[in-house]
Parts: structure tokens; C-alpha cells; sequence
């Protein structure tokens, strides 16, 4: 099974999410991303969804959970490039992720993770 | 109120519900919808071809694009012969699931479509009819 | 629709000529053809090409039903016919008179031709009559959807000048609503500050509500929605210029407001955006 790739920057771990995902693939991404976590002490995961055109409440759980996750294992998440129809579309959902950090692109996820990690 | 064109799409697999999402998008823009309700469309058409797959033990996915004045429209009907909703009111409740999933599936749904109907019988299947207009 | 009979047909293709004059005649009567908006060339071509269609029509077969594929060439002239004069600002009555200005000439070219059997003159009467009003309704059915494109398109040209996003400082953007806020103008607004915080990497978006009298429930509904999707977005949103009696709507509706900045004026809701950019603004000197 076809799988997303993780990348490793420094402290931080990057996930670009390229292909409209099945449930599976959804599923096997969390995994992947607590289990690189826990490897490579990870400080932040960057979940970058810019090039999602949809995120329905399978894959917006999933984000929530990858933050839940990673929060107790001493990692922030932040999900980056949240497109404007995604946002609105989430909402009406009734999907707000109270407590999700957020940012508007990859460079300003990273900046935010920074100023996170090391006030902690 | 006319129906322009139409046609079928199977929903039994998770890869289904992909193939699902694709062709609602193809229809939601060549029906001129705006990019916010195309989303709409296509976010609520997923989270019902994943109760179908899930819940329904598969089905289909009818689809149509009607025509009313000059308005344009996508309505799809999501049906399978699964076991039904025993209890219609609790399934329309926020945050009410017997999947284990958010329970926002058929809530949430309602929400981003402009008509939306629900029939379903213990032993006799579901068939959820959605409609978007432009 | 009962059916143009072939000696009709026929009739109509050898008197095409002053069938084509008298129509004129009748157009340049009502006035229709004096409007300086359509020229007198384009007029006969426009009746020349309409009569050669009804004929190709009637004789290819099938005149049962102006859906089938025989029509199919005289509806899309008619089309373009009721689209054009829908934007050249004329009325339905104008374009359907096109149509039903033919019925005399037509009459009167019948009567001669069946002047020895009354029976046929009747039901070829009553046939070309189906068929014209057939025609004539379809037209006046295609210049009503023009029409209506025409004011769908400029309702929503409006909403879109109604309400400008603008640019305040470096990655601060401002949405100052005036007037009252319905439903779908809240939704359209909102949409194009969301679109517009991506295109210019916005952190902060002030929405000024300093000139909106009231809200509603649903508008009020909308206005939170959009926070939290700017919030899902990655930037922040400031609600600047709560009058008392929106506040109280607010209150009242029971609408949580938790974690959502509001300021009393633009002034102050611009100087917190630029302390959260790092700015500091003094006096110089």
C-alpha cells in the first residue's frame, strides 16, 4: 500500500499531503507519524493540507488526533495552508479543531513551531 | 425542474468513495457551482459514501444534473440495502454515532447541501437524496 | 401540433418574396424595425433567415413537436435572437412581436391559396397559428433566461463592489461592512476576505462592523463562522465597531464569543494588529 512520505527537518517532522487520501491511507499516516515521533524525539510535525481540496470529518479527525498525539508525546503540531473553501466547508461541518495550532503557509508553520518549543 | 444529464457510480469500496469524490467535483463544476459550494458538495457526497460503504455494506451513487430556470444543480442519491437506521431521529442528532466516527456524517451533511432527504427502514436499506443548486 | 400540409409549404417557399415584403411592412408598422438599435440589413436578414427556417422545419418532417431535431436549427436562431435583443435592453413584447407579425401575411397567404376548400384553409390556419405560437414562446422563454442571466450576473458584479477588502498595513487586511447585511452578501463578503488573506499572506483580518445597523441571528452565525474558518486558515480575525444594540443581539442570541478579539473602533483594532506584528507606533520626534 501506497504510503505519504514524512520528512525529517532538524527537530521537526514535515508532512505534505499531495493525494486525495482514502480512509486507509489516513489512517496509516497517523500511525507512521506518532511512531516517527517517538523515533527521532521529534520537538513539531508540520501537516501541510495546501493542496487538499477537501477535508471531510474522517480526515479532520485525523488531524486532531495527530495533534492530540503528538502533544502528549511532547511535540506540537501545527496544520498549514488550510485552503479558504477547506475552512469554510469545515466549519459548516461543525468541525472547528478547538485547541489545532494553525498557519497560513510552510514557512510560518515553522516559525510558530520555533517560538513554541522554546518557551517550553 | 429538469434533469440534464445523469448516470451511476458504484459505492462499495473505500477506493469507491475516492472515485465518488472525483465525479462529484467533475459534476459540482460543470455545473457552475462557485468554488465554496463545489467544496460543499463534495465534502458532504464523501461523508455519505463512507456511511454507505460503512453502514450500508455498500451501494450506489445516482447522480443527475437538473435544471431549473436558470439555475443549475447536482443532486445524488446515496443507496444500499444494508441493514437501515432503527432510530432516525437519534441518527440526525450532532455527535451521535453507532460507528465509532465524529457522528457528523449525516448532521454535517444536511448542513452543506440545500435539500436533503433521508429514508430508511430497520431490514429495508437507506437512500440519502442531496441537492446543491448553483 | 396538428401539421403544415406540403401544399402549404409549398405556397410559402413560391411567395417568399411578398410574404418578406408585407412582414416588413407590418414590422415597420409596430415600429419594430424603426429602432435604430437593429439595422434595416440586419432585420432582413433576421426575416429571411426565420422564413427559411419554418419551411426547412415544416418540410423535413415532423413538425409534431418544436423539441424534436427538426427545430433544432430554428431554436438556436431564436435563441440568439431573444439573447441579443435581451441585451440590447429590448422588452419581451418587442421580441415576440417579431414572431407574431408574420401570422397576417401568412393568413392572408393562405386564404388565397385555399379559396376553394374552406376545410383545409381552417386547419392550415390553425396549424401555422400553433406553430408560430410555439415559436413565439419559446422566444419569450429564452429573452426571460437572458434577462434573468443578466441580472444575476449584476447582482452579484454589486455585491462583490459592495464590500471591498483592503489592505492596512503589511499583512493587515480590513473588511469594512456598510448597510445592512443579509445572508448571502454576509457569505459572499466573508468569502473574498478568506480568499484574499491566502493571496496576500495576511495574519490579521479586521472586520469593521462600525456601519452595519443590525444583525440577525443568521448573520451574526455567519460572522462567527467565518472566525473560526479564518482561525483554521492560520491567521486571526479582529471584529471592530460593535454598536450597543449588535452587542446585545450577540448576548441575547446566546452566541459564544469565547476567544474571539473584539475591539470598539478600526483605530484601536489596527493599533493591537500592528503590536502583534512587532510594530511599535509613536510620534516622531
Amino acid at each position: 500500500m501506497d504510503r505519504i512520505p514524512i520528512l525529517r527537518m532538524g527537530e521537526f517532522l514535515l508532512v505534505t499531503i499531495q493525494v486525495d487520501m482514502h480512509d486507509q491511507l489516513a489512517l496509516a499516516l497517523q500511525d507512521d507519524l506518532s511512531e516517527r515521533i517517538s523515533r527521532t524525539s521529534a520537538r513539531g510535525v508540520l501537516l501541510d493540507i495546501s493542496a487538499l481540496d477537501i477535508v471531510d470529518s474522517f480526515i479532520g479527525r485525523m488531524i486532531s488526533t495527530i495533534s492530540g498525539l503528538s502533544k502528549i508525546m511532547d511535540a506540537e503540531t501545527v496544520v498549514v495552508g488550510m485552503q479558504p473553501a477547506v475552512a469554510i466547508t469545515l466549519v459548516e461541518l461543525g468541525l472547528t479543531m478547538p485547541g489545532v495550532l494553525t498557519a497560513l503557509d510552510v514557512e510560518r508553520g515553522m516559525n510558530l513551531l520555533r517560538e513554541r518549543v522554546q518557551t517550553q | 425542474m429538469t434533469a440534464a444529464s445523469s448516470g451511476s457510480h458504484p459505492v462499495r469500496t473505500e477506493q469507491d468513495v475516492v472515485l465518488a469524490r472525483q465525479q462529484v467535483r467533475k459534476l459540482a463544476v460543470s455545473s457552475g457551482l462557485r468554488l465554496v459550494d463545489q467544496t460543499k458538495l463534495v465534502t458532504a457526497a464523501s461523508e455519505l459514501a463512507r456511511n454507505t460503504v460503512i453502514y450500508g455494506g455498500g451501494g450506489d451513487m445516482d447522480w443527475e444534473v437538473v435544471e431549473e430556470g436558470i439555475r443549475k444543480g447536482v443532486r445524488l442519491v446515496f443507496r444500499d440495502e444494508g441493514p437501515g437506521i432503527p432510530d432516525m431521529k437519534l441518527a440526525m442528532t450532532d455527535g451521535w454515532t453507532s460507528g465509532g466516527g465524529l457522528g457528523l456524517g449525516l448532521t454535517g451533511a444536511r448542513r452543506l447541501v440545500d435539500e436533503f432527504s433521508l429514508e430508511s427502514a430497520p431490514g429495508n436499506g437507506t437512500r440519502v437524496t442531496i441537492c446543491k443548486w448553483s | 401540433m396538428s401539421e403544415l400540409s406540403q401544399r402549404t409549404i409549398d405556397a410559402i417557399r413560391r411567395n417568399e418574396a411578398p410574404l418578406l415584403a408585407s412582414w416588413s411592412a407590418n414590422l415597420e408598422h409596430s415600429g419594430a424595425s424603426r429602432d435604430m438599435r437593429i439595422s434595416h440589413a440586419e432585420f432582413d436578414a433576421q426575416t429571411r433567415e426565420f422564413l427559411r427556417l419554418v419551411v426547412v422545419g415544416s418540410s423535413t418532417g415532423d413538425a409534431a413537436s418544436l423539441a424534436s431535431n427538426e427545430w433544432s436549427e430554428t431554436r438556436a436562431f431564436l435563441e440568439k435572437l431573444s439573447r441579443s435583443r435581451a441585451q440590447l435592453g429590448f422588452d419581451s413584447q418587442h421580441t415576440a412581436s417579431f414572431i407574431f407579425s408574420l401570422k397576417r401575411p401568412l393568413f392572408e397567404l393562405l386564404q388565397k391559396e385555399y379559396a376553394d376548400n374552406a376545410e383545409a384553409l381552417a386547419a392550415q390556419l390553425w396549424a401555422v397559428s400553433e406553430l408560430l405560437d410555439a415559436l413565439g414562446m419559446h422566444t419569450i422563454r429564452t429573452f426571460q433566461k437572458s434577462r434573468e442571466e443578466v441580472i444575476a450576473r449584476q447582482q452579484e458584479e454589486l455585491l462583490e463592489l459592495s464590500t471591498p477588502v483592503v489592505k492596512l498595513w503589511d499583512g493587515v487586511l480590513a473588511l469594512p461592512m456598510i448597510g445592512t447585511l443579509d445572508s448571502q452578501r454576509t457569505q459572499v463578503v466573508m468569502e473574498s476576505l478568506l480568499q484574499r488573506i491566502v493571496e496576500t499572506g495576511s495574519e490579521i483580518a479586521i472586520i469593521d462592523i462600525t456601519g452595519v445597523p443590525t444583525v440577525d441571528t443568521l448573520v451574526a452565525q455567519h460572522l462567527l463562522k467565518t472566525v473560526t474558518a479564518i482561525r483554521l486558515m492560520g491567521a486571526d480575525a479582529i471584529i471592530s465597531g460593535v454598536r450597543p444594540q449588535i452587542a446585545q443581539t450577540i448576548v441575547h442570541l446566546g452566541l459564544d464569543l469565547q476567544g474571539i478579539v473584539t475591539k470598539a473602533n478600526l483605530a484601536d483594532a489596527l493599533a493591537l494588529a500592528l503590536k502583534r506584528s512587532g510594530y511599535a507606533v509613536g510620534k516622531a520626534g
